[in-house]
């Protein structure tokens, strides 16, 4: 029974009922309502609770300003908190609830908060909770937690798909209202690209709300008009339900379209909303503006609204929100809802706060009064009025509608840094002349205020922005929209100022009495404009107040800062597709599937998967996989996947000059056909990467990078050869992706590499020595380059196919003979032969610390780093350097991020003498082992120290050793 | 006044008219002890711990905005104490200590609360690096805890353990760590500061400094000069153009670092928690805001705003471990002026002009850091010693290769 | 921002990798090392700065730009000599 309804006149579709329930009650709206509306044509007026006092709240608004009738719309994982009801569409089956109340919303128990205001103003818990000091966590915080919020969180995975998307124009226009309108038509009937954005799901604005006529028509209609020529117009992209919510360096426009909010059974693959990026080198903001309440005593009881809101209610949703209405208002603007309120059915008392204001329309009029109380519990039932004179009455009244005026709603001319200015004649901001690139702003957004001024700045500034000629603007009303600032009544009782925050004119006169006179520090202090609404009805009103208060004008006290997002947006908007396992893109080696099908474990390596282990059947643990893998390696042969290592081709007849300008050590000396291990310092002499080069040519090198460094390692190149030396002739090329690479290792190696090159292609010792490099064809044809390279200290090679071949070859490699070993293995053989990798390349490390000073030691020439490395902090003869450590106790086990302590020592950040790097149980050995930094270095071989780990409880006597636990000589890799 | 449940009790039962300005607004003297330029967090802190430790009260803090307008007012509000080295980790320690009993020190609420900081790891790598520097955490008295992904589990059930392109393997955490009310901080420093009989000076911008022999005479202001044996300078984000002023330059690069907060929400995260294969940190505030953050948005900038690009990597972070947070609106974004140092760590130090001392570098991590910022930097100012906790802090460390690299992503300010 | 590539035209910021000051073209001869890797101008204005199109051609730009306003007022290939 919509008992609010009117019978005839407005936007909605009577014969489209939809059946919706709030709070487990069953109602009727139609097509074209918004959750508000509905609840509204059904007599309900209550449809939320303040955030502190919990006071009864109904809608203020008609828009997305709303403070107060937040509700949660569905449930399970789809629950959505602190939606908007005078936003949000209706469907049929739409659930809404309503939200920070404990009990019913009638009876919230919660509001024992507002009997206790007095003692809750602005910033009480500043002042007190803090005797004694550990009640805070334990007591006094979970309290305040407990009334946190308004809605929750499902707390489950947010199952909806959101997209972003990009969008491209010669013209954005911000809101459809008749300057939008306006300017779409004048750019699109100029043939330029006009995408028009309007948050509203129907286009029109204000035009949809007012009675008035536009053209000689109903204004809806005209509006309605214009929309169908522009959505026949092929150039011009009509987006609805689209707010666009931040400006951005560029002229990036970021939109959220609501998708399928709208829907109760959203078709399958349509994503829930749309996060736009719009690259619109022009701008029409054309945003309209924002209806200010005024503070009186109780002014926020459900049935008191905006009066701007009412006429939308009226006219637009066909709906009546009150039949003895007050209309309070400081504007002209207010007379026009008393009039569509008496249209409607209504009685009317007008209630001007300006003397002399108005003409005698016949309501009940008082002139220079003002509303200052209101009464009834879950909805306004009785005013009380002052008089001019000043006197008092009560007046029987079930609904107040306000108008203080209206405020340009130019939000997005601020987000690039605009600053408003303070126009007295309207008393209001408007958008300062510092404007984003591009944008024009037009209509009641720039404080222009009658129909036909909007009409035709919107046509105006489209024309300007793009040079065409502006659209014929239709006839339309030109009233001036008298208005005097009135902020608050005075003498009144509790009056809001930010509903949702429950914030008063009192606690704005606390902040002012403790001296938070600045526009911020009001703000932080009293919590004002920091609710969902960020006070787009409340900032202004309390501007005025602070201002009155210190006796400045409204510029001098300052305004807030307005920043995106206009609207709130969803975290998953702004995520679009990447979440879960699509959060970063997944690289695949070429042999990823043959790894799996042969039972690896895959683990995550930068962007990479690589294989872990290989388990074998009856392997219980990847223990057994991973010293299985070793032992086989050692005793036989193993490969292993090394294609994520970074691989740049350089090229060109300085490539030699060029890399012993990047590398500590020299490589213009290595002869064709040999590799050499480098070491690549950071300016600051800093190690920032090792690898290796293998001379190709005369004039061409392939260098490797470590797989984490491989992106930072190629950009550095580049910035050397690009930035520092244009000059050289060289070139770089990234083939990371372009080359399978495999090593091949183990005293077997050479035996299975000979099952897969060509016969003929000598692989003895002598032609093909350890660093050795060239190209090779593998049998069946494949084109490959060798290279005699050893990580694990055994006989290897590392074999690079073309990728396409890189399956093919690990196929090749197993039926040959070697067994797969996965990076674990991998990091268990480089410990054993004391390489250093990522956790000692930590970015604090030097080469010294690494024990590789004596790389390049001699080299004449220049390099990147040599000269910081000179440094005396780098010099530092107490800096820790890279040991090997064994347990004293065999069977004891070392860990990685341990510290090192003097035996007896207590563990203290003085007494630190360095820290366990890597660990890896070394198959070979037995045991444990572990590499180190430590004060003194490979000077304390032999000493015992302690190991010492808090975290893990483990304290463990260690011996100081050679880095290198395996085949010191290098007798195997050389064999 | 004296701050307690029963002023608020008094106030309250006589209609909140007796409550006094928490601060004067003093016209500036023709010369003061000690001038700090800078009145947001580290500049308040800083004048109270020179009232309070060393009896100097003959100060005045220059401020060219309001009180706490810099990034002591925008910041994502984390306290912690969890650093590897031991040029850091001292230092730290020492304000968490200051941050546990700062209420009652200032009479101010400024609702410390140590709910934990909970650091993610999604690596073997990354977990032993969290395993050094816990122990490094432990050696200097302050207390971490490593977990496993069991432990992560148990303590945050809501993290993502399901479809994740990065698997959680453990995470390193601080009980002790967590969050402060940030603008309550400059307040309660204020309000404390005054209470001694420091000039809070606002609206008075620094236009210069006056040197006469090497040594600092005071500062030229929009307000006039004022007069001052010692100057210490706690400009963050602007510390570059005002040691400029001084003819310094400095190891330091102006950045963006964007911040986010959503619509209030029934609680639902305890603790701070960050995502260790992401740019993402985010709590929840008391009121029931997510304010969360992530990476700088990687250019010099002095704009207080960043871009999309950083927002949506922010978020995908947030997707990517807290899937629940999905239906959560960002309501409001901001930027801070990051003053990013070459190693990432802060300078509090004297400066080659006798008098003159600098307090910058703070990158992103300045919050956490006020209470022993002000300490040892009116320790430095008041015996011209720097304090043990900061002696490593050092403008010369970069030329003396003494660097603080707690990342080790070496001179490129933007990496730290 | 949006940065005019020589290249491939006007291309997103997303596209792009930072570096730093212009002025880390300019390798000094032993001496002045330190300033060079560890002190910047860092000016509130217009800032000459090095970006790299990582997401498009690969080229290293010298892009001015203020730093107070995001304005960007053009870019030019650092390999370029006059660039520098």
């Amino acid at each position: 029974m919509q008992a609010d309804r009117l019978s005839g006149g407005g936007l909605v579709d009577r014969s489209a009922p939809l059946p919706f329930s709030f709070d487990g009650e069953v109602y009727e709206g139609f097509e074209g309502d918004t959750l508000a509306s509905a609840l509204l044509a059904n007599g309900v007026r209550l449809m939320g609770r303040s955030f502190k006092y919990h006071r009864p709240r109904g809608p203020l608004s008609a828009g997305p300003e709303e403070p107060n009738a937040l509700v949660t719309v569905g449930g399970g994982a789809k629950a959505d908190p602190n939606v908007r009801a005078t936003v949000q569409e209706l469907y049929a089956g739409l659930s809404a609830a309503s939200q920070n109340r404990v009990g019913s919303l009638r009876f919230d128990l919660m509001a024992v908060n507002d009997l206790l205001h007095r003692f809750l103003g602005a910033g009480f818990y500043y002042k007190t909770f803090m005797w004694p000091a550990a009640f805070w966590e334990k007591l006094y915080e979970p309290l305040i937690r407990r009334a946190a919020g308004l809605g929750a969180l499902s707390g489950q995975p947010d199952p909806d798909e959101y997209e972003v998307a990009h969008a491209h124009c010669d013209l954005l226009v911000i809101g459809s209202g008749p300057a939008g309108l306006m300017a779409a038509l004048t750019a699109g009937r100029a043939g330029k690209r006009v995408i028009l954005a309007e948050e509203d799901f129907v286009l029109g604005g204000r035009l949809n709300a007012e009675s008035f006529e536009v053209g000689g028509k109903p204004a809806a209609l005209w509006a309605a008009e214009a929309a169908a020529e522009l959505a026949a117009l092929p150039n011009v992209r009509l987006m609805r339900r689209t707010a666009v919510f931040g400006v951005y360096d560029g002229a990036v426009y970021g939109a959220l379209e609501r998708n399928a909010d709208h829907l109760g059974a959203p078709p399958p693959g349509l994503p829930r909303m749309t996060m736009w990026k719009v690259h619109a080198p022009r701008a029409i903001l054309a945003s309209g503006a924002i209806e200010r309440p005024i503070a009186f005593g109780n002014n926020d009881r459900p049935g008191i609204m905006l009066a701007g809101a009412v006429r939308s209610y009226v006219n637009r949703y066909a709906v009546l929100p009150g039949r003895r209405a007050v209309v309070f208002t400081a504007c002209d603007d207010g007379w026009r809802t008393a009039r569509d309120l008496r249209a409607a059915g209504a009685e009317v008392t007008v209630v001007d706060a300006r003397p002399g204001a108005g003409r005698d329309e016949g309501f009940r009029t008082i002139r220079g009064g003002a509303v200052v109380d209101t009464a009834g519990r879950l909805r306004v039932s009785h005013v009380t009025l002052r008089h001019p004179g000043g006197t008092e009455d009560s007046a029987s009244a079930d609904l107040v509608a306000v108008s203080g005026g209206w405020s340009p709603a130019l939000h997005l001319t601020c987000h690039l840094g605009g600053k408003p200015v303070w126009r007295e004649d309207i008393a209001a901001f408007v958008p300062g002349a510092t404007l984003p690139p591009g944008m024009h702003v037009a209509g009641a957004a720039r404080g222009d205020y009658t129909t036909l001024a909007c009409l035709r700045g919107g046509a105006a500034e489209a024309a300007s922005a793009l040079g065409v000629s502006p659209a014929e603007a239709p006839e339309a009303e030109d009233g001036a929209a008298g208005v005097s600032p009135f902020w608050r009544v005075k003498g009144a009782k509790r009056a809001f100022l930010d509903q949702q925050n429950d914030v008063t004119v009192k606690d704005v006169e606390l902040a002012h009495r403790e001296g938070f006179r600045a526009a911020e520090h009001m703000k932080r202090y009293t919590t004002l404009g920091m609710a969902t609404d960020q006070g787009k009805t409340a900032n202004i009103p309390a501007l005025g107040i602070m201002a009155e208060l210190t006796g400045r004008t409204i510029p001098e006290t300052g305004t807030t800062t307005f920043r995106p997002p206009w609207t709130p947006v969803p975290i998953a908007a702004f995520a679009g597709r990447h979440k879960g396992k699509h959060f970063h893109a997944t690289r695949l080696t070429p042999s990823h599937d043959w790894a799996k099908e042969n039972g690896a474990d895959f683990v995550e390596t930068g962007l990479w998967l690589r294989a872990q282990w290989f388990r074998r059947g009856a392997e219980k643990g990847w223990r057994d996989s991973v010293d299985r893998e070793v032992v086989e390696t050692r005793g036989g042969a193993g490969f292993c996947d090394v294609t994520t290592l970074g691989k740049i081709d350089v090229k060109g007849r300085d490539s030699g000059a060029f890399l012993d300008r990047l590398y500590r050590n020299t490589f213009s000396t290595l002869p064709v056909g040999r590799c050499r291990y480098g070491l690549m310092l950071r300016e600051d002499g800093i190690v920032f990467d090792d690898g290796t080069a293998a001379r190709l040519g005369e004039h061409h090198f392939l260098v490797t990078t470590t797989t984490a460094k491989a992106v930072q390692v190629f950009r550095h190149m580049e910035f050397a050869r690009a930035c520092l030396w244009p000059e050289m002739e060289v070139s770089l090329v990234s083939v990371t992706e372009q080359w399978a690479q495999y090593s091949l290792a183990g005293p077997k190696a050479r035996e299975v590499l000979a099952r897969i090159v060509e016969p003929g292609f000598d692989l003895s010792n002598e032609v093909f020595p350890y660093m050795a490099c060239g190209a090779a064809t593998l049998r069946g044809g494949v084109p490959a380059r060798l290279f005699r390279l050893s990580f694990s200290g055994e006989l290897a090679y590392e074999i690079a196919v073309p990728a396409r071949y890189g399956h093919g070859l690990a196929e090749a490699l197993a039926a040959a003979g070697a067994v797969p070993y996965g990076v674990e293995a991998l990091g268990v053989m480089r410990v054993e032969k004391g390489h250093p990798a990522g956790n000692e390349l930590d970015g604090r490390t030097t080469a010294a610390d690494l024990g590789l000073a004596a790389l390049g030691a001699k080299k004449s020439t220049g390099f990147i780093g040599r000269e910081m490395e000179r440094r005396e902090g780098l010099q530092a003869a107490d800096r820790p350097a890279l040991v090997g450590l064994r347990p004293v106790d065999p069977s004891a086990k070392l860990l990685a991020g341990a510290h090192l302590l003097e035996p007896g020592a207590a563990p203290k950040t003085e007494t630190s003498l360095g820290w366990v790097s890597s660990v890896a149980f070394s198959p070979s050995l037995g045991s444990s082992i572990g590499l180190a930094f430590l004060k003194g270095g490979m000077a304390r071989t032999g000493e015992r120290l302690r190991m010492w780990d808090g975290l893990r409880g483990a304290d463990v006597a260690v011996e100081v050793v050679s880095p290198v636990f395996i085949d010191p000589e290098g007798a195997q890799l050389r064999g | 006044m004296a701050y307690s449940f029963l002023s608020i009790l008094r106030e309250g039962l006589t209609g909140n008219r007796g409550w006094k300005p928490v601060w004067r607004e003093p016209e500036p003297k023709p010369h003061y002890d000690v001038v700090i330029v800078g009145g947001g967090g580290h500049g308040l802190a800083t004048a109270w711990y020179l009232a309070r430790n060393h009896g100097i009260t003959n100060v005045a803090v220059v401020e060219k905005g309001y009180l706490g307008s810099g990034n002591i007012g925008r910041n994502t509000t984390i306290i912690r104490s969890n650093y590897l080295l031991p040029g850091n980790e001292p230092f730290y320690e020492q304000s968490l200590k200051l941050w546990e009993g700062l209420e009652q020190d200032i009479n101010y609420n400024a609702m410390v609360s140590q709910r934990g900081v909970l650091n993610l790891c999604h690596s073997d790598a990354q977990r032993d690096a969290y395993a050094r520097r816990g122990n490094a955490i432990l050696m200097a008295g302050a207390d971490a805890e490593l977990l496993d992904r069991e432990g992560v589990r148990t303590l945050c059930p809501f993290l993502n353990f399901d479809d994740e392109r990065f698997p959680i393997t453990g995470g390193l955490l601080q009980r002790r760590g967590g969050t402060v009310r940030h603008d309550a901080v400059a307040w309660g420093y204020a309000r404390a500061a005054d209470g001694r009989g420091v000039d809070l000076i606002q609206n008075c911008e620094v236009t210069g400094f006056r040197i006469e022999n090497g040594r600092v005479k005071g500062v030229e202001t929009t307000r006039g000069f004022i007069g001052a044996g010692k100057v210490g300078m706690a400009a963050a984000g602007r510390a570059g153009q005002v040691a400029a002023m001084a003819g310094l330059r400095l190891p330091i690069e102006s950045h963006v670092l964007q911040a986010f907060v959503s619509e209030g929400l029934k609680p639902v995260i305890p603790g701070v928690i960050t995502f260790g294969a992401g740019h993402f940190y985010v709590s929840q505030s008391d009121k029931g805001g997510l304010v969360f953050g992530g990476d700088i948005d990687m250019y010099n900038s002095y704009a207080q705003r960043g871009n999309l690009p950083v927002v949506q990597d922010v978020c995908e972070g947030a997707m990517a471990i807290l899937p629940m947070l999905g239906r959560a609106k960002l309501l409001r974004s901001w930027g801070g002026i990051m003053d990013m140092s070459m190693d990432g760590s802060p300078i509090i130090d004297r400066t080659p002009v006798d008098g003159l001392f600098i307090n910058c570098g703070w990158c992103y991590g300045g919050f956490k850091a006020t209470p022993a910022s002000g300490w040892c930097f009116a320790h430095l100012i008041a015996t011209g010693e720097p304090h043990p906790n900061a002696a490593e802090m050092r403008l010369d460390r970069f030329d003396r290769g003494y660097a603080i690299d707690e990342r080790g992503a070496g001179p490129q300010p933007n990496l730290h | 921002m949006r940065i005019p590539c020589p290249f491939c035209g006007p291309r997103m910021l997303e596209e792009f990798v930072y570096l730093g000051d212009a002025a880390l073209m300019r390798r000094p001869a032993e001496g002045a090392t330190c300033d060079y890797v560890f002190l910047r101008d860092n000016p509130a204005g217009r800032h000459r700065e090095l970006w790299r199109h990582e997401g498009g051609c690969g080229a290293w730009l010298v892009v001015e730009r203020d730093v107070t306003t995001h304005e960007i007022f053009g870019a030019a290939l650092a390999e370029a000599r006059d660039a520098g």
